[in-house]
């Protein structure tokens, strides 16, 4: 009965299963010594991250690896993204550390549930099929509805992540529906027999177009593009700061990872019909996420607008693979690294952004107004100077990180033929320097309103130091960076 | 017509009227009790597939245990009908719009052209043939790696569900009991120290 059944390799997952192994025991340790020693949960999950990363180093393959009958793929591009998620999310731990511990929230369930959204994220960047793709995302998002409601005493919170559960939900649901109209066109559910199905041509384009469409509206929520960008604002203003930094960084990888395996590998033959959906998503996106950024007071919501911005321009990259109905392999590598280099970037200076929110609270006092950014300069030149950078780098002036990204992603477009698009694009760039330079200028120019002294811990100050100056380091060296994308895709499948 | 088409068709109507009695029941427990119908018509309509074990874990599972427990959640909830339900007259309209367009594309795409009944005739299988069996075997070897993701959905599931309700209340009477037998006599009495009682002299505090 079980003849051809191939007992699946386990290396090429070793890293998943060294977190699985390592979330027990941080659930064991967090019964028996949670109460005493809070700081052994935190400790052991900066462990099993550092861990994961070694094991991903050790075990990465220059070749594309699949196993569990083709069901999970470990390629270049599968370890970049997952190194750079280990690293967003230790870089999340060390800026919130404090923030939970004034706030009694740096309960074991946090620690847990930040190792399951990882290990999440791990399965969707891995992902080779419908089924493990849509399982991560589900781990993923259950793990972050969690984490938004962990302080379950502040109503804010509990409304926060009722909103992102329902439309998570919901989310989901046309996720799946999409998934089960190409299933039911194509007859498979890996992503390689879907690309195979569409190249022979045999499948009805009707049921395939009317799935792709429940399959990108599924993608665009998670991204936060605009018609289902509706939960971000309200979700990064309602969760605890540390939470917003989590999911602000490390999901956009895997979202990228989503997009990327879901439409580049699995639906290359629809390339045409999902390019104009997500050409019309990014313009929206970059029109109202900088438009409505200008009004915000709070610098969360703020930063979420931003976020749906900076998301869309990453679209731009992904949606100029195919130049007039034809696949050019150069053209294409080029633009899917430079989406990749944006995200990457991103994360990096949102990661940033929002370490300047925490850097700035205390015990009792949430620093998320841009009223508290006033005088910045005043209280500390250096972490002012920091912050400008992160400004400076996300509205896209030169020689930062965030500059190179923006050039990276608008030459795809132009390349591609998206010229009219491009110019939108970077007009609606310049409306949003507005309010990246407001928070420059009541920095530098105006009186500090509230004049208490900075308490951050020394990991905070440090991190917070190297992560400004990354973003203006890295901006030096843009090909290097860029190689490093390219190679990551041209190594994948 | 033959005689399984008709059992299809007295399914699905039952089904169809039942899923849209458990949103129109003005009784909650009405509600439940349709979504009960409902599922028992669609385990109807599994086995009617060829599905026999899933059509039999639905009845099991969702039937027999989970709507039970629904039931009993919201027999003991108190639900105020009226509050629920006001706006519904004035959103319907809306509603129907809606869903009434969504219904029709789908018609439009989905119509018996691609998946119709004819395409999905199944298959004249022999009659040893394990249904069970077969789901067994692929669950637990090519879909081993899916059904492992699903149960740590579950754990987290079951974590999040205990961090977001579970409160140590200060009244609780819980009974610890090794600590009751570990207890000794120095922690049910303690013995004070007290200075001596000094009767004061009978002049009192007049000092004169």
């Amino acid at each position: 009965m079980l003849n051809n059944f191939v007992m699946p390799d386990l290396y090429p997952a070793a890293p998943e299963i060294f977190l699985l192994l390592m979330s027990f025991l941080v659930l064991f340790v967090d019964l028996f010594f949670g109460a005493t020693h809070r700081w052994m949960a935190a400790m052991l999950t900066a462990v099993s991250l550092l861990g994961a990363a070694l094991i991903t180093l050790v075990t990465s393959d220059p070749q594309p690896v699949l196993t569990f009958s083709g069901m999970f793929i470990d390629d270049m591009l599968a370890d970049f993204l997952k190194l750079m998620t280990y690293f967003a999310v230790l870089m999340m731990l060390v800026y919130s550390r404090q923030y939970l511990a004034d706030r009694g929230l740096d309960k074991g369930e946090f620690y847990l549930l930040v190792i399951y959204a990882t290990l999440g994220m791990m399965i969707m960047i891995s992902a080779a099929n419908f089924l493990t793709m849509y399982l991560g995302l589900e781990l993923m998002s259950l793990s972050l509805y969690g984490l938004v409601a962990i302080d379950r005493n502040s109503t804010r919170c509990t409304e926060a992540a009722m909103k992102y559960f329902v439309l998570g939900a919901l989310a989901s649901g046309l996720l799946l529906y999409g998934m089960s109209m190409v299933y039911g066109a194509t007859g498979s559910l890996e992503l390689g027999g879907v690309a195979q199905a569409l190249y022979q041509g045999q499948s009805e384009k009707t049921v395939l177009v009317f799935g792709l469409v429940f399959i990108v509206a599924g993608i665009a929520f998670k991204l936060g593009l605009v018609p289902f960008h509706m939960w971000i604002p309200d979700v990064y203003h309602g969760a605890p700061t540390a939470v917003t930094m989590f999911i602000g960084s490390a999901p956009k990888l895997a979202a990228f990872a989503m997009a990327l395996r879901l439409l580049v590998y699995g639906l290359l033959g629809l390339a045409t019909d999902w390019q104009k959906m997500l050409l019309v998503m990014a313009v929206l996106s970059i029109a109202l996420g900088n438009l409505a950024a200008i009004a915000q007071t709070n610098i969360k919501r703020m930063l979420a607008y931003s976020a749906i911005s900076h998301m869309g321009y990453m679209v731009l990259g992904l949606m100029s693979g195919m130049v007039a109905g034809k696949i050019d392999p150069f053209t294409a590598t080029n633009a899917y690294s430079s989406a990749l280099y944006y995200t990457v970037a991103y994360v990096l200076m949102s990661l940033g952004a929002f370490g300047a929110v925490l850097l700035l609270s205390r015990a009792g006092y949430e620093a998320e107004n841009l009223e508290d950014f006033k005088g910045l300069n005043k209280r500390s030149p250096w972490f002012a100077a920091m912050m400008l950078i992160m400004m400076f780098s996300m509205a896209g002036i030169p020689f930062f990180i965030g500059f190179f990204a923006k050039f990276a992603v608008l030459l795809a477009a132009i390349k591609a033929g998206y010229v009219i698009v491009a110019v939108i694009a970077v007009m609606f760039s310049l409306i949003g320097a507005f309010y990246y330079l407001r928070v420059v200028k009541l920095m530098y120019f105006d009186a500090p309103v509230d004049s208490a002294p900075i308490t951050a811990g020394l990991d905070v100050r440090v991190l917070f130091s190297l992560n400004g100056l990354a973003v203006a380091g890295l901006g030096l060296f843009p090909n290097e960076v860029m190689m490093i994308c390219t190679t990551a895709l041209l190594r994948s499948v | 017509m033959e005689f399984k088409t008709l059992l299809f068709y007295l399914f699905s109507t039952i089904t169809v009227i039942a899923a849209l009695r458990v949103i129109t029941a003005r009784n909650p427990v009405h509600a439940v009790l349709f979504l009960v119908l409902a599922f028992f018509n669609v385990a109807g309509l599994w086995m009617l597939l060829q599905a026999e074990f899933l059509s039999l874990a639905l009845v099991m599972v969702y039937v027999g245990a989970v709507m039970v427990l629904f039931l009993f959640v919201v027999m003991m909830l108190d639900i105020n009908i009226e509050r629920v339900r006001a706006g519904f007259w004035s959103n319907l309209p809306l509603g129907i719009v809606v869903g009434g367009l969504l219904a029709s594309e789908m018609a439009v795409v989905l119509s018996g052209k691609y998946f119709g009944l004819a395409n999905l005739p199944p298959q004249n299988l022999p009659a040893n043939y394990s249904n069970t069996k077969e789901l067994a075997r692929v669950l637990f070897t090519d879909y081993a790696y899916p059904f492992e993701v699903a149960s740590v959905i579950l754990l987290v599931a079951i974590i999040v569900a205990v961090m977001l309700t579970m409160r140590r209340r200060k009244d609780n009477k819980a009974m610890h009991s090794s600590d009751q037998i570990a207890v000794k006599a120095k922690d049910r009495m303690r013995i004070v120290k007290m200075a001596p009682e000094v009767d004061l002299p009978a002049s009192g505090g007049d000092k004169a």
